[in-house]
């Protein structure tokens, strides 16, 4: 197939179909996931398809989705499954930090949990409380996670496919409000590494780190920063554990500035651990300390103000500003 | 069996809990619910009209010799514990009959995830003992791969591994198989809410899942009135599928019911719960003191029901085994509590890099790199001659 333009959401949906057409062991489950197509409908169409047994429609209780999905998985299954929202993954989250994440270990490697999590995830939508959360540092924290998000429709495609073919649970974070951003897609392409970064602009003057949702916010940001003479290098870190730490340092060690953009509160969130990592490893290299934009150490307020709390152009314009400024 | 008899042996705190006014058991006021039994705690044989069990001389030996070794086994690692060898030990003693009884019922290729204290099922299952101390001994996180056996690992976190032991029964049924999974539990686990998760899953698929809820009276120092006012087996009915209690130190009724509701499962007809009423007649782990908790007298009224002592009853009642038999089988226990105990002390400490081993299975970057650091540390010690 040659290179088509299609959402984020069509993409995810193409992924899946062509995971369960692959492989009969792939199973998707989840709440609503069935006729509905899923509260987003990135599995529309799946069940009609593939039944339900392939496609399951499940109780409404999170921690039994993961639970029966890692007893599926030793049986020899490869569940994908569907957690409905970023905040309704709390009731899963002892199943997936003390069983799934560490099975693998405990086992000694003679057992693998091939188990993929999805969770629609962020703010922007003007959704009600627990709808707009980034709980990516939670998971990236846990040691026998992976935790990735696609910022455009071909690494959705890819790197979905990446995710179900991997022996380890990946944690996949869906930028929600991106769901139907349109870009190409070329299924036939071969994809990198999935833990590997992307360069999405390249710059001279100051590197911003973003993955999922704020990639584009990035994008923005330098293209308007390109208006006053900046030149921006934005690098889409893809994966959020592991980090590929390389490529983060191959771009700093060229432009000697860095400033990390998430939605998550900045607070011991991933740019925390991006900042001390590349603060040890280019030390002599950077210009100004690594800066940080993102979220508050408060709850994810309502809808009405979001914006205030979401990085936005100008909150990450002007991080770049201090940053130039040292 | 006689459900009279059965209910004048009800320990007093159950009696006093299934009477109280407000407790909305199915049961009739001050009656206790309906154990299953076919081998009263005297040694003497009784019938029930749903779970009839023949057995062989050799078959009856068989369970006496799995529960005889069993206790020995337990006893030998709760030693090793005192003795310094290991950091903890969880004492199954009391619970014999409960574990070989279910144990006994399956079949090899049915699968079983214990919670940790499920050191008579892995006997059943062929899990060499000395596999089981491991943890405990703090060498691994489970020793044996658990498809060798269909033993998966024993699991700290309380109630996880039924929803594992439902998903495992959903692919079992998916994959058109006739084999069953059973999952063991206790009745303070009973009150988490992946047990109660489930059980919703395992109804709405119709898994083939048996429940098998070891009821030994105490969680830690909690007993079961703290996690329930109806008797644990009737929670079942909720969920749509039958629940039923076994008099848990009865190893043949365990055997017959467990074998029944296995059977059941395999007729795809799902899911079933059984609670084995029983006793833990030792501490909750070698790290509490149960005289805290629990009067002397309700320990000292448990060991009259003891499992083993009445299936030795009714042995010699019955001229099923000699004098001769015993002594040997007492040899064999000997040996086997030798055996463990060379065998942990012969454990060796892992190597130090494998605190990096199998944490992914496609390999991380991260951990690659920690490894390193970590090799050259130990090795820059090497380097001064240390």
């Amino acid at each position: 197939m040659a290179a088509e333009k299609m959402s984020i959401a069509k993409a995810l949906n193409e992924s899946l179909r062509k995971a369960l057409e692959t492989d009969p062991k792939v199973l998707i489950m989840g709440e609503d996931v069935g006729k509905l197509g899923g509260v987003f409908r990135i599995t529309d169409g799946l069940q009609k398809d593939f039944g339900e047994d392939r496609v399951i429609d499940t109780p409404l209780a999170e921690s039994g989705i993961v639970g029966t999905a890692i007893g599926l998985a030793l049986r020899g299954y490869r569940p994908i499954v569907e957690i409905q929202f970023d905040g309704f993954v709390f009731p899963a989250y002892d199943q997936i930090v003390t069983q799934l994440a560490k099975m693998h270990a405990r086992a000694l490697g003679k057992i693998k949990m091939p188990v993929v999590i999805r969770i629609p995830y962020g703010g922007g939508i003007g959704a009600v409380e627990h709808h707009s959360e980034s709980p990516e540092a939670l998971f990236a924290h846990v040691a026998g996670l992976k935790v990735v998000s696609p910022s455009n429709a071909s690494d959705a495609y890819w790197m979905m496919q990446q995710a179900v073919q991997s022996d380890d649970p990946i944690i996949f974070f869906e930028p929600k409000r991106r769901y139907w951003d349109k870009g190409e897609l070329d299924t036939e392409s071969i994809p990198g590494p999935l833990h590997k970064a992307a360069v999405a602009r390249e710059g001279s003057d100051l590197t911003l780190v973003a993955y999922g949702p704020m990639v584009k916010v990035c994008l923005e940001a330098a293209a308007a920063a390109q208006e006053e003479g900046k030149s921006i290098e934005v690098l889409d870190l893809r994966s959020m554990s592991p980090i590929d730490f390389d490529a983060v340092q191959t771009s700093v060690e060229k432009t000697r500035r860095l400033v990390v953009v998430h939605e998550a509160p900045v607070f011991y969130g991933s740019g925390a651990e991006i900042a001390a990592r590349i603060t040890e490893r280019c030390f002599y290299h950077l210009e100004a300390p690594v800066l940080r934009v993102g979220g508050y150490h408060a709850p994810y307020p309502p809808a009405r103000l979001e914006d205030e709390y979401l990085p936005g152009l100008d909150r990450v314009l002007d991080a770049v500003d201090r940053s130039l400024a040292y | 069996m006689t459900v009279e008899s059965t209910a004048a042996r009800k320990p007093r705190r159950s009696s006093k809990r299934t009477s109280a006014a407000k407790t909305p058991a199915k049961t009739p006021e001050g009656s206790e619910p309906q154990l299953v039994q076919l081998l009263t705690p005297e040694g003497e044989r009784v019938e029930h009209p749903d779970f009839e069990i023949d057995l062989s001389a050799d078959e009856l030996r068989g369970l006496y010799r799995d529960m005889v070794l069993t206790r020995r086994f337990d006893a030998e690692a709760t030693a090793l514990q005192r003795q310094g060898e290991l950091g903890l030990w969880a004492s199954l003693l009391g619970q014999e009959a409960a574990q070989i009884g279910s144990g006994r019922a399956l079949r090899d290729d049915d699968y079983v995830f214990p919670t940790y204290r499920e050191h008579g099922v892995a006997w059943c299952r062929g899990v060499d003992p000395t596999n089981l101390l491991g943890m405990f001994r703090g060498v691994n996180h489970g020793g044996w791969d658990p498809n060798t056996n269909n033993f998966h690992l024993y699991t700290i976190v309380i109630g996880s591994q039924t929803l594992h032991a439902t998903g495992y029964a959903m692919g079992v049924a998916k994959d058109g198989a006739d084999s069953a999974v059973i999952a063991y539990f206790g009745d303070g686990a009973s009150s988490q809410g992946d047990v109660a998760e489930a059980f919703t899953f395992s109804a709405v698929y119709n898994a083939p899942v048996v429940f098998f809820c070891q009821n030994n009276q105490w969680a830690i120092s909690e007993p079961t009135e703290k996690q329930t006012r109806v008797p644990l087996y009737q929670r079942a009915q909720g969920f749509g599928f039958p629940g039923v209690r076994v008099d848990g130190n009865d190893v043949l009724a365990c055997l017959a019911v467990t074998k029944s509701a296995l059977e059941r499962a395999r007729r795809g007809e799902g899911p079933t719960l059984v609670e084995a009423f029983t006793y833990r007649m030792g501490a909750h782990t070698t790290s509490d003191d149960p005289t805290k908790y629990r009067a002397d007298e309700e320990r000292a009224s448990w060991e009259a029901k003891d499992p083993i002592l009445r299936l030795r009853t009714y042995l010699e009642k019955q001229d099923l085994a000699d004098a001769a038999y015993f002594t040997a089988l007492e040899e064999e226990s000997e040996t086997l509590g030798k055996r463990v105990r060379e065998a942990v002390r012969a454990m060796p400490d892992p190597d130090r890099l494998a605190i990096f081993d199998h944490a992914y299975a496609d390999g991380n970057p991260l951990v690659d790199e920690e490894r390193a650091q970590f090799a050259a540390y130990q090795a820059s010690f090497a380097e001064e001659g240390n």
